[in-house]
């Protein structure tokens, strides 16, 4: 197997529970290929920290400003 | 109209990240919240409940999302379909492992600041995708639908996000490792 062919398996990868046919050759690859185990390991934690941090927060005030904009114009329509 | 008020206090903070990650900018994000609420309201009656409701009205305000931008660089072209012919992110190159702990590295805000940095750096269609799909945990499928994409597109822009992501993030994340007379502080 080849690293390009690993990389298009990566999304299925990533979901430990996928069920894939060529789940044995894709570990063995890993085991064998440093570059792929590091892309692998660090595309998880990349996933991890978005999902973990949230850029772009909506503060109370703004979102109370927000529904009252929001169910005002709704009404009016 | 309660019922509807409930709607908009479940989804409003994913319309909100969503937005921002298209338009970049909070006033537009500000009034793309309010007219894809509005919008989303006015064509209760065509939704079908055949698709869930978070994935119609994040299509409502991605569409509302791209107005803004257009918008806002008048005489340009935007779509979810712009820049995404690149090369990079098909082979990794910076194959740098991390450190075994990227968060202890910075603080919360710096953090967050390096997040968003990153992810502006890459074409809308690919922050889109991987905002629905790694963030909001929608399925390919879903995804799809969501943004009138096929699955392969899907497929294919999330796998390129994902490793232009970890490539730029290795610059913050590389594990260093400082040579004994770096780490002792002061000494010559
Ligand atoms: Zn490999």
């Amino acid at each position: 197997m080849t690293c390009t062919e690993f990389l298009a398996q990566l999304d299925e990868m990533l979901d430990q529970d996928a069920a894939i046919p060529l789940r044995a050759d894709l570990e063995e690859h890993l085991r064998c290929c440093e570059h792929c185990e590091i892309t692998l390991s660090t595309t998880r934690k990349t996933i991890q920290i978005y999902r973990s941090h949230e850029i772009y927060e909506l503060p109370e005030d703004l979102r109370e400003r927000l529904h009252k904009a929001i169910l005002a114009k709704c009404r009016k329509c | 109209m309660a019922a509807y008020e409930k709607l908009v206090k479940q989804y409003d903070r994913q319309v909100f990240r969503i937005a921002n990650h298209i338009v970049q900018n909070r006033e537009d994000a500000e009034d793309v919240v309010q007219d894809a609420f509005l919008k989303a309201y006015q064509k209760l009656n065509q939704f079908q409940g055949n698709s869930k409701f978070y994935t119609w009205l994040v299509r409502i305000a991605v569409n509302e999302s791209l107005m803004r931008l257009r918008k806002r660089r008048t005489g340009k072209m935007v779509s979810i379909d712009e820049d995404v012919e690149t090369e990079e992110g098909s082979m990794p190159r910076d194959l740098a492992d991390w450190s075994p702990d990227p968060e202890a590295l910075y603080g919360q805000s710096e953090m967050a600041d390096i997040l968003r940095r990153t992810i502006q750096g890459l074409p809308p269609g690919f922050r889109v995708v991987f905002v629905l799909r790694d963030v909001d945990g929608l399925s390919t499928e879903e995804t799809a639908e969501t943004l009138g994409l096929s699955i392969p597109a899907v497929k294919s822009r999330l796998l390129r996000a994902r490793l232009q992501l970890r490539e730029r993030l290795s610059r913050y994340f590389k594990r260093r490792d400082l040579k004994p007379a770096q780490a002792q502080d002061g000494v010559k």
